[in-house]
């Protein structure tokens, strides 16, 4: 099926629009990256449409990449439901990202270096989902924290850029750390990577009931998920990674590469089953990170950051739902939140495009200016709201019954965070297109190239739910419990509704009223507004101690004191042995002749004593 | 016979050696050498080794002592003036002589402690016809590498030389 | 007559007197061209050694040893002597002692 052909495109399009991008004209570069991705997307659908109903895994080995001793590692594609859902959430929503660049990027310089990181980014993403042994799976999930770093910190002439560039970077070696040190238990454990082997051998084994090596496993996994998804306690660099351009938000850290913790822990799901305490462990930071990161959200006035909280907010949600047991309505999740994520970023895109500005307090009253953008960020706030019907309902519920079964306070933790991120989410769209125009003069609606992926993905919003992905995806997970309950759906439609409701009486009805709250609640509100001092805490916590005991002990004691004084010493011993040695460089040529000939009797001597001459 | 002819000839190569060492005048150490060559190349006949004693008498006591001669007249080269000596060459030089001949003795009677008797005509792979095959064979590739040798030797020879000249 | 043949180990040890008068040469005397002469004297002291085990294996392989370093002993007099040469245009000496630059 030439599995490989759906990375190669994009890496195809990462080399030569990096190696030529620089001299070739726009055009050029536009018509590779898109057409890279593009090749991608409908090689996806061939190969879906040849395998078709994929209902077992299909593998590919190509050629062993490791081989070292018993360990063998072969460079292996694998096509599943999971991966398939993936591969057209990554390859569908990247190709409207793409082209929805071209305008978004038309006046920056450093076009093509921007496009071939997308491209780099589309292949490693791709790698990361298709690649069927967790090493493989490891350089796509390296590769992405790459182009995440380079595309964060792309406008590499502001410092804050490459600070957040640096902080998303770091943060997530933490977070591969955990995940290395799972991928070594696993191979100690299993003696292989090959994804079939491990699971089959994990469902073999008996549920664990305290900490055994499956738990760990699953433990140190979640630890590398927490990274690369944003979850607590690692959550802290996404906010800081919208300093990158807009349509990155969108793809990387909205729609594709932060979701790649979900389709790890689901991939794994086979290993997580039998090991519930790191399931609950799971559900237990999803549901914490879903409910914080959306309190959070509704303090911010800088439209990325309310979305980048509303992103590590809904992928709280993901957690919870595999952490529950409920991988399907995890993966259905991620399948809708990829389509109306991307269009919240991708419409505050085209609104910081319009303006050159990304506060919400200096926008207002757009809605005549930019249309087409209010209509479709409406679309995508009524979906990720779960406003019935549409595509956040069905897998936002989905998930939310699926946590009722596995304790009920975990459903209203989840329903008043599902009311919390009506609130902000509707709070953004009237502080940015109601009331009067605060501080801008000059906006106008982007054009086409950029209006057109927003409508598309404003479909995708509304009838994406409709894809039956949870049940499609049913045979590949364990069946999760939960039967539709009519009242419970009711409940958290209406939570939602209250949401935006409040939201409207705040902002729109009674604007001020929002002020006065925030005042009335003084000392409780400038915590959530100061993201809970995390980043401080952990600053003082954390980087401050490393810095001071760098500086004092690593730098003055050990480096200048150990390191240098061992290599000064070493080159002082070797200037006096050389000194010595000096004396033997006379420039007689005969006495060397001499010190030949001894060396030449020693070796005789050598050979005849202690060889033996025969 | 065998015998006879070893002896003689190598008596000749023992004593135009220790000539080449001690003589004064150069030229007089080159036809010495040329001694030593010549007596050499009996002996390789002797052990059967016709192309090599060939050779040795064209290319070495031939072409190499020709070359060695010239340069001799070229520089109008005279006794040599004794100078300082090297401190170590001199202190050392002749217990390390001494040892070393004795060490070659002891490695060569350690290792072939059964005396293997020398006799004319029992080795007659030592012709051109066997010599040619081999080099085109085995060891065509050294071969080849060698003329490539030979041909940097002659553009450097003739780069040193060449300088001086245009000066 | 054939009979009185000679043990190879003689043959050995008068390769092993010529190398040894080769080195004493080299290092004894300070005329550059003699010194020269005694390096062609060890290389064929070396090549009597190598026809004579040729001889002693029965094989071939130590005589295209000896022509090899026949070749390349031809090689090496003329880019020695086109040294020998150039030193002697620059310093007008072929005595060893006066040349000493590999010192600096």
């Amino acid at each position: 099926m030439h599995l490989w052909l759906i990375p190669a495109f994009p890496l195809a399009g990462f080399l030569l629009n990096g190696i030529f991008g620089r001299r070739a004209s726009k055009t050029f570069v536009n018509a590779v990256a898109v057409g890279a991705v593009l090749a991608s997307f409908l090689w996806t659908l061939k190969t879906l449409g040849a395998l078709w109903p994929l209902e077992a895994l299909h593998l590919e080995r190509y050629f062993t990449w490791i081989q070292a001793g018993d360990v063998r590692i072969g460079f292996d594609l694998a096509m599943d439901r999971l991966s398939a859902v993936m591969l057209l959430v990554i390859t569908g929503v990247g190709l409207l990202i793409h082209i929805y660049s071209i305008g978004y990027m038309a006046h920056e310089g450093g076009y093509y270096r921007f496009f071939a990181y997308l491209n780099l980014f589309m292949f490693f993403m791709i790698t990361l989902v298709l690649a069927a042994n967790f090493l493989l799976l490891f350089v796509g999930w390296e590769g992405v924290g790459l182009c995440s770093y380079l595309l964060i910190g792309f406008w590499f002439l502001r410092s804050s850029a490459t600070n957040a560039a640096n902080k998303a970077f770091i943060v997530n070696r933490v977070g591969d750390f955990g995940f290395s040190i799972g991928i070594y238990l696993i191979y100690l454990h299993f003696g292989s990577l090959d994804f079939p082997e491990v699971f089959q051998a994990a469902s073999r084994q008996p549920v664990e009931a305290g900490l055994g090596p499956l738990t760990l496993i699953g433990l140190l996994l979640a630890v590398g998920a927490t990274g690369k998804s944003a979850q607590i306690p690692l959550y802290v660099w996404l906010p800081d990674a919208m300093e990158g351009p807009t349509p990155v938000s969108a793809l990387i850290h909205a729609a594709t590469m932060v979701t790649a913790g979900v389709y790890m822990v689901a991939r794994c799901s086979a290993i997580y089953t039998h090991a519930p305490l790191a399931m609950e462990a799971v559900a237990l930071i999803g549901l914490a990170t879903a409910f914080l990161a959306a309190t959070i959200g509704l303090t911010q006035f800088d439209i990325k950051k309310v979305f980048a909280y509303s992103t590590i907010s809904q992928l709280g949600y993901m957690f919870l739902g595999a952490g529950v047991g409920a991988f399907g309505a995890s993966i259905y999740h991620l399948w809708t939140h990829a389509f109306f994520k991307a269009l919240l970023f991708l419409g505050a895109g085209s609104l910081i495009h319009a303006l050159g500005e990304q506060d919400l307090r200096k926008m207002g009253g757009l809605r005549a200016k930019t249309p087409i953008t209010f209509w479709t960020l409406l679309a995508a706030a009524v979906s990720i709201s779960g406003v019935p019907f549409t595509a956040g309902f069905f897998s936002k519920d989905e998930i939310l019954l699926a946590a009722y079964h596995h304790a009920p306070w975990m459903y209203w933790m989840g329903t008043l965070t599902a009311a919390l991120t009506a609130f902000y989410v509707f709070r953004a769209i009237f502080l940015a297109f109601f009331g009067e125009p605060r501080g801008w003069s000059h906006a106008h609606e982007s054009p086409p190239v950029m209006t057109v992926p927003l409508a598309l993905l404003a479909v995708l919003s509304l009838i994406g739910g409709f894809a039956p992905v949870s049940r499609w995806l049913a045979p590949s997970f364990p069946a999760a419990q939960g039967h539709h309950e009519t009242v419970l759906v009711a409940i958290s439609v209406g939570a939602g509704l209250a949401g935006i409701a409040l939201a409207w009486w705040f902002y729109v009805a009674r604007p001020g009223l929002a002020e006065r709250v925030a005042a009335r609640l003084g000392a409780f509100y400038r915590l959530v507004y100061n993201k809970y001092f995390v980043d401080e805490i952990y600053r003082a916590a954390l980087v401050q101690p490393v810095i001071t005991s760098s500086q004092q002990m690593l730098w003055r004691k050990v480096d200048v004191g150990w390191i240098d004084g061992a290599v000064n010493g070493l080159a002082a011993r070797a200037c006096a042995a050389g000194d010595l040695l000096r004396r033997l460089q006379s420039g007689n040529l005969r006495s060397y002749a001499a010190w030949v000939l001894l060396g030449a009797l020693g070796l005789l001597l050598t050979i005849g004593v202690a060889g033996g001459a025969r | 016979m065998d015998a006879l002819l070893f002896l003689i000839f190598a008596s000749i190569a023992a004593v135009c050696g220790l000539n080449v060492v001690i003589q004064r005048q150069p030229i007089a150490s080159a036809l010495s050498l040329i001694g030593v060559m010549g007596s050499l190349a009996v002996l390789y006949l002797l052990l059967g080794a016709q192309f090599i004693a060939a050779a040795q008498v064209i290319v070495y006591a031939g072409a190499v002592m020709v070359l060695f001669v010239m340069v001799i007249m070229l520089l109008n080269a005279g006794a040599e003036r004794p100078t300082g000596a090297s401190l170590v060459a001199s202190t050392l030089g002749v217990p390390l002589l001494a040892g070393l001949f004795a060490a070659l003795a002891y490695v060569i009677f350690a290792g072939f402690p059964e005396p293997e008797l020398v006799r004319f005509g029992q080795f007659r792979q030592g012709g051109a016809a066997e010599l040619g095959y081999a080099l085109f064979t085995r060891y065509l590739l050294v071969f080849e590498l060698t003329s490539v040798l030979v041909l940097i030797a002659i553009a450097g020879a003739v780069v040193l030389a060449w300088r001086e000249v245009k000066r | 007559m054939s009979a009185a043949g000679v043990p190879l180990s003689w043959y050995l040890v008068l390769a092993a007197l010529l190398f040894t008068l080769g080195a004493a040469g080299f290092i004894f005397r300070r005329n550059i061209i003699t010194m020269f002469m005694c390096i062609e004297l060890m290389l064929n002291a070396v090549n009597l050694t190598f026809v004579a085990l040729a001889y002693h294996l029965r094989q071939v392989d130590g005589l295209v040893l000896a022509f090899f370093v026949m070749v390349v002993a031809a090689a090496e007099a003329a880019v020695g002597l086109a040294i020998i040469l150039t030193v002697f245009r620059n310093r007008a000496s072929v005595q060893i002692d006066e040349v000493q630059a590999l010192k600096d």
